[in-house]
């Protein structure tokens, strides 16, 4: 199971902002959460959208295990 | 060192406690950003954070900063929630031996805190929830601190 955390205006989008997903790689959750709603799957490939996986940045796919910690990440507004 | 809370804070009392027993700081910046009404338009903002992402974010800037500067001591203290017009969101200090560095330094955290800390800032108000990215000038000023100030001057000048 990896948790999954969205953040910004994917939370709006998605209408929750904290999940558990049971998918052993970064694009097939990806994937899986665009499957499943269309407009969050839209939201996620926009462009400067992130990923962090166990609360590193990752840039391309990465292996999920049962503890790991998956955030999507809009671009950030500063403080 | 680098906070983010929820609760309101005095900034007052924060440069206070950061001043004392600074026997050999010559210097004391301190900056203190507000929420704007924009003209009425903004009822309150929201700051989300990633706890354990942002606060070690900020803190690799506030490090390149007491790093770069000289510094002997540096806070950053930020807001997250929900917050209204008026009230105090971020507060930043630096403390050096002399005021250039302590002016530069809090100079060039609040510029990348405002372009590049990892928030997610929404505003409410009359027309209802909107996200807000950070402006032309932001990433402009952020930008000034990117490559080291020129300090040798050029043959012909």
């Amino acid at each position: 199971m990896a948790r999954v955390l969205l953040f910004g205006r994917l939370r709006d989008v998605a209408g929750w902002r904290e999940r558990d997903l049971d998918l052993s790689s970064l694009f097939a959750l990806r994937d899986a959460l665009a499957a499943e709603d269309a407009a969050l799957g839209e939201a996620l490939f926009a462009p400067g959208v992130q990923a962090a996986v166990d609360k590193a940045l990752v840039r391309g796919d990465a292996s999920l295990s049962a503890a790991s910690e998956v955030a999507f990440l809009p671009p950030m507004s500063g403080g | 060192m680098v906070r983010l809370q929820e609760e309101p804070f005095d900034a007052g009392a924060l440069l206070t406690a950061f001043t004392e027993g600074r026997r050999e700081t010559g210097a004391v910046v301190s900056f203190t950003g507000y929420v704007r009404a924009e003209a009425g338009t903004v009822e309150t903002l929201e700051l989300d954070a990633y706890p354990g992402f942002t606060d070690t974010a900020i803190e690799a800037m506030a490090q390149e900063a007491q790093s770069r500067f000289g510094l002997q001591d540096v806070l950053v203290v930020h807001r997250t929630g929900r917050m209204g017009p008026g009230e105090a969101i971020v507060f930043v200090a630096a403390a050096a031996a002399h005021r250039r560095a302590a002016f530069e330094a809090a100079d060039q955290l609040m510029d990348y805190l405002k372009s590049r800390a990892p928030f997610w800032k929404k505003s409410h108000g009359d027309g209802g929830g909107r996200w807000i990215e950070p402006s032309a000038q932001d990433y402009e000023d952020a930008k000034r601190w990117d490559a080291p100030p020129e300090t040798t001057p050029s043959e012909s000048s």
